[in-house]
């Protein structure tokens, strides 16, 4: 048997360790609960929700797909956001190139702002 | 095992132990509770976790946000009518084995607010309780020497046998019904099966 062979060997074997570190103590609490410990399950217990309150109505709620235009909004915000506090840290540091970029940027999301603005997302309703 | 023999052993070094005071001595040393505060004596349960009076020290720090990872619920504060539904809730939603405190006269009985229209004559109407504290509110030392005994009340439970606590035999159900909103007050006004009124006698003689 070669070096790479037992190699081989050990990580499948470390693997079975692993495994069975998983799952002993998991099969050692299954067989505690039914030696002293029977589970009784229900309605309530089951529940999702944990506020003592029922739970109403589904999970699986759809949102108007007129919000884009707000989602839109938001990302020009957020990314001008991310960009701008490196860019303001690093400033004095700056070659003039990098701030024509930076500026340039700026830009093209502003433009994306004056977009929505024209389009009377801004209104509020 | 014989105690005596048992004491020799110690004596010489030796411990031993039975699994079931093993797996109560893990069970009593590491009561959570659950996160749930109602009213003034939340603030005593409060204070009774912070440094000054550490109830780390007795293995009950570990205040649980859900009902799911708790095994002690502290009754803590005036359980009004709007509420108990959701009290037994909870409750039912702890993993078993699981306990009871209540905490101040509230809890215990409605306390100063026994007379209002809207508040709950004690939550032992719907849940069993394992340790009454009185109060109003109990100080944190209270709270403390409720833990104490609660932790004494684990450490005597049988696991097996006739004795068993509740939760230990399969075919006791393991929710309590949770009360719903009537008209004039909660239905049912209390459940038989975990509390009923002292039966007062009255005669004529004396």
């Amino acid at each position: 048997m070669g070096g790479t062979d037992q190699s081989y060997l050990f990580l499948l074997v470390m693997g079975v360790v692993a495994v069975l570190f998983c799952l002993t103590p998991l099969a050692l609490a299954r067989v505690w609960a039914l030696l002293v410990s029977p589970a009784k399950p229900g309605d309530e217990k089951n529940a999702p929700y944990e506020c003592g309150i029922r739970s109403v109505g589904e999970a699986r709620v759809q949102f108007h797909s007129g919000y884009y235009l707000y989602g839109l909004v938001f990302l020009v915000f957020d990314v001008e956001a991310l960009f701008l506090l490196p860019f303001a840290v690093a400033y004095t540091s700056l070659p003039v190139g990098a701030v024509v970029a930076m500026l340039i940027f700026l830009l093209l999301l502003v433009e994306g702002l004056v977009w929505a603005w024209r389009k009377g997302v801004l209104h509020w309703q | 095992m014989d105690e005596g023999l048992r004491n020799e052993l110690s004596k010489q070094g030796v411990f031993t132990t039975t699994l079931q005071e093993l797996y109560n001595w893990g069970r009593r040393s590491s009561v959570w509770p659950l996160n749930f505060g109602l009213a003034c004596c939340a603030i005593e349960m409060i204070a009774a976790s912070m440094a000054r009076f550490d109830i780390a020290r007795f293995g009950a720090e570990v205040f649980r946000p859900s009902p799911r990872q708790a095994d002690l619920m502290i009754v803590a504060g005036t359980v009004t009518k709007k509420m108990a539904p959701l009290v037994v809730r909870l409750f039912n939603q702890m993993p078993e084995p699981k306990y009871v405190i209540a905490m101040g006269a509230c809890a215990i009985s409605g306390g100063p607010f026994k007379q209002g229209y809207n508040v709950l004559k004690g939550i032992d109407r719907y849940v069993p309780v394992d340790i009454h504290i009185p109060g109003c509110p109990p100080r944190p030392e209270a709270l403390l020497h409720a833990l104490l005994k609660l932790q004494e009340k684990i450490a005597a439970q049988p696991l097996t046998g006739e004795h068993r606590p509740r939760h230990l035999s399969p075919d006791v159900p393991g929710e309590f019904p949770v009360p719903a909103y009537g008209p004039y007050d909660l239905q049912p006004a209390k459940n038989d099966d975990v509390w009923r009124p002292a039966l007062v006698v009255r005669t004529d003689a004396g």
